[in-house]
C-alpha cells in the first residue's frame, strides 16, 4: 500500500513537472533553449537528408546524366534548325519588304515599265562606281535604259551581255546628269567623283539655292527620263568671282546597300552626240 | 595541263573581288585579289605560267569592269615582270618580295588607271586619288599578301610538286 501511494506520487510529481515546464515553455521562458535546440535538430536533419540525395545521386545519376545528354543533343540539334530558319525568314522578310517597296513605287509611276533586277557585283576598279546586276539582254535589258530604285535615281545600263547588265551610277566621275531644283526652277548638272560625292554644277549665280532643295531629273539630252528623284542640297557654294554656283547633293539612295532595283524598259534614250558641233 | 588550273582560280578570284570584296571600302579603296593572287603565283619558284595568268586575269578583269580593257591587262603583267625582278634579288625572303610587289604592284595599276581614265576625260583629281584611293587600296592589298601567298604556295606545291623536295 504505502508502495502503491508512494508510486502515485512520483507519477504525480513527474506530471506536475512535465506540465509546469510545458507551461513555462508555453509561455515563452524557453524560447532561448527551444530555438538552439530546433536549430541544432533542423541543422542534424539537413546533414543527414544533404548526405542522402547525394547517396542517392551517386547511385542513380549515371543513367540520368546520359538520358540528358541526348536530349540535350537533339535539343541542341532543333535549337540550331530553329536558328538557321531564322535567319532565312529575316533575310525573306527584307527581301519582302524591298520588293513591296518596289511595288508600291510601280504603282506610284504606272506610265513606266519596270523589270526587277538584284545586285550580284561591283566594279572590280575602286576608280569607277558601277554594280552589275543579274539581268540582261535575254530579259529586254538594253543599254542606256535608266536604272532607280523606290527612293530614286541610280543609275543607267551601261554595257549588257545576255543574262548580266553593268549599271553606271550616278556617283561614278564619269556620271553626268541633268537635272533640275524643284523649289529655284532652274537646271543645272549633277555630277560624281572618285570618293563618291554628288556635285551639282552650272546653277546659274542669280538663283536662290537653299539647303534642303529637292533635285529632280530635267529630262535634257534624252538620257534619263524627267522628274526621277535624285537628292537633296546640303550645301551652296557660291562665290563672287565664279560663272557658276557650286552645290553638293545627298542622294535619296544608299549607294552601299543597294540590293534590288529597277530598270526603265520602255524607256528610249536619245543619242544627242550628232547634233553636238564638233571642237574646232 | 598545269596551266588548267588557272581557269577555276582566277575565275574563283575574280568572283570574290567583285561579288565582297568590291563592298568592303576603306575610304574610296578597295583591294584588289586578282593583283595580290597574281603577285603571290609570281613569286613561286618553278611556276613559269605567270605570264599567262597575267593576261587571262587582265582579261577577265577588263570585261567585268568598266575601266578600260588595258589598263588591268598592263598593270598585271607588270605586277609580273616586277615579281620576276624581286624573285631573283630577294629570293630568300619570299615575304618581303611580297609586301614589295603589293606595295608597287598596286601604285603602278592605280596610276595607269589614273593616266587611262583622265586621257579619256574623266575628271580625277590626283590629290583625291592618292590619298582617299590609292593608299587605303595599298593598305588593303597589304593586309590581304600573307594569306593570299600562303594559300598560293600552297597550291604552287601542289601544281609543282617537285618543290616540296626543296
Amino acid at each position: 500500500m504505502k508502495d502503491l501511494f508512494s508510486r502515485t506520487l512520483q507519477t504525480t510529481i513527474i506530471f506536475l513537472v512535465i506540465g509546469g515546464i510545458m507551461a513555462l515553455a508555453l509561455g515563452g521562458y524557453f524560447s532561448g533553449a527551444s530555438n538552439v535546440f530546433t536549430g541544432s535538430l533542423v541543422n542534424l536533419q539537413t546533414w543527414f537528408s544533404t548526405r542522402f540525395v547525394a547517396i542517392q545521386d551517386f547511385f542513380t545519376s549515371p543513367r540520368d546524366i546520359a538520358s540528358l545528354r541526348q536530349r540535350n543533343a537533339e535539343l541542341e540539334g532543333e535549337v540550331a534548325d530553329l536558328q538557321a530558319q531564322v535567319i532565312q525568314l529575316q533575310q525573306e522578310v527584307g527581301e519582302t519588304q524591298i520588293l513591296a517597296a518596289l511595288v508600291d513605287f510601280e504603282r506610284a509611276h504606272s506610265e513606266n515599265t519596270y523589270r526587277a533586277a538584284a545586285v550580284i557585283g561591283r566594279d572590280p576598279s575602286p576608280f569607277l562606281h558601277y554594280v552589275i546586276i543579274n539581268r540582261g539582254s535575254n530579259d529586254g535589258i538594253l543599254r542606256g535604259m535608266p536604272v532607280v530604285t523606290n527612293q530614286g535615281l541610280i543609275g543607267r545600263i551601261d554595257a549588257v551581255i545576255a543574262d548580266a547588265a553593268r549599271v553606271e551610277l550616278i556617283t561614278d566621275p564619269a556620271s553626268s546628269v541633268n537635272v533640275r531644283l524643284q523649289n529655284a526652277e532652274t537646271d543645272a548638272s549633277l555630277v560624281g567623283s572618285v570618293t563618291g560625292d554628288l556635285t551639282l554644277e552650272l546653277i546659274p549665280q542669280d538663283i536662290n539655292v537653299q539647303p534642303g532643295d529637292l533635285v529632280l531629273t530635267s529630262g535634257l539630252g534624252g538620257g534619263y527620263p524627267p522628274d526621277l528623284i535624285v537628292g537633296q542640297v546640303v550645301n551652296v557654294r557660291s562665290r563672287d568671282f565664279d560663272l557658276f554656283q557650286q552645290a553638293t547633293v545627298q542622294p535619296v539612295v544608299d549607294f552601299n546597300r543597294l540590293e534590288i532595283v529597277l530598270v526603265i524598259v520602255n524607256f528610249k534614250p536619245v543619242d544627242i552626240s550628232p547634233l553636238i558641233p564638233p571642237n574646232p | 595541263m598545269r596551266n588548267i588550273v588557272a581557269l577555276p582560280v582566277i575565275l574563283f578570284s575574280v568572283i570574290l573581288q567583285s561579288a565582297i570584296i568590291s563592298r568592303v571600302y576603306l575610304l574610296s579603296g578597295i583591294a584588289d585579289l586578282p593583283l595580290v593572287m597574281l603577285a603571290a603565283w609570281a613569286l613561286q619558284e618553278e611556276v613559269d605560267s605567270a605570264w599567262q595568268w597575267a593576261v587571262a586575269t587582265g582579261l577577265l578583269v577588263g570585261f567585268i569592269s568598266g575601266i578600260p580593257l588595258i589598263v588591268p591587262v598592263l598593270g598585271y603583267i607588270a605586277v609580273v615582270v616586277l615579281a620576276q625582278i624581286f624573285q631573283r634579288r630577294v629570293w630568300q625572303a619570299p615575304l618581303l618580295a611580297m609586301f614589295s610587289i603589293t606595295f608597287l604592284g598596286t601604285i603602278v595599276v592605280s596610276v595607269l588607271s589614273l593616266v587611262v581614265l583622265r586621257f579619256l576625260g574623266v575628271p580625277l583629281p590626283i590629290s583625291d586619288v592618292l590619298g582617299l584611293l590609292t593608299l587605303p587600296s595599298v593598305l588593303l592589298n597589304m593586309l590581304l599578301a600573307i594569306p593570299v601567298y600562303a594559300v598560293m604556295r600552297d597550291l604552287a606545291r601542289w601544281v609543282y610538286p617537285s618543290l616540296e623536295v626543296e
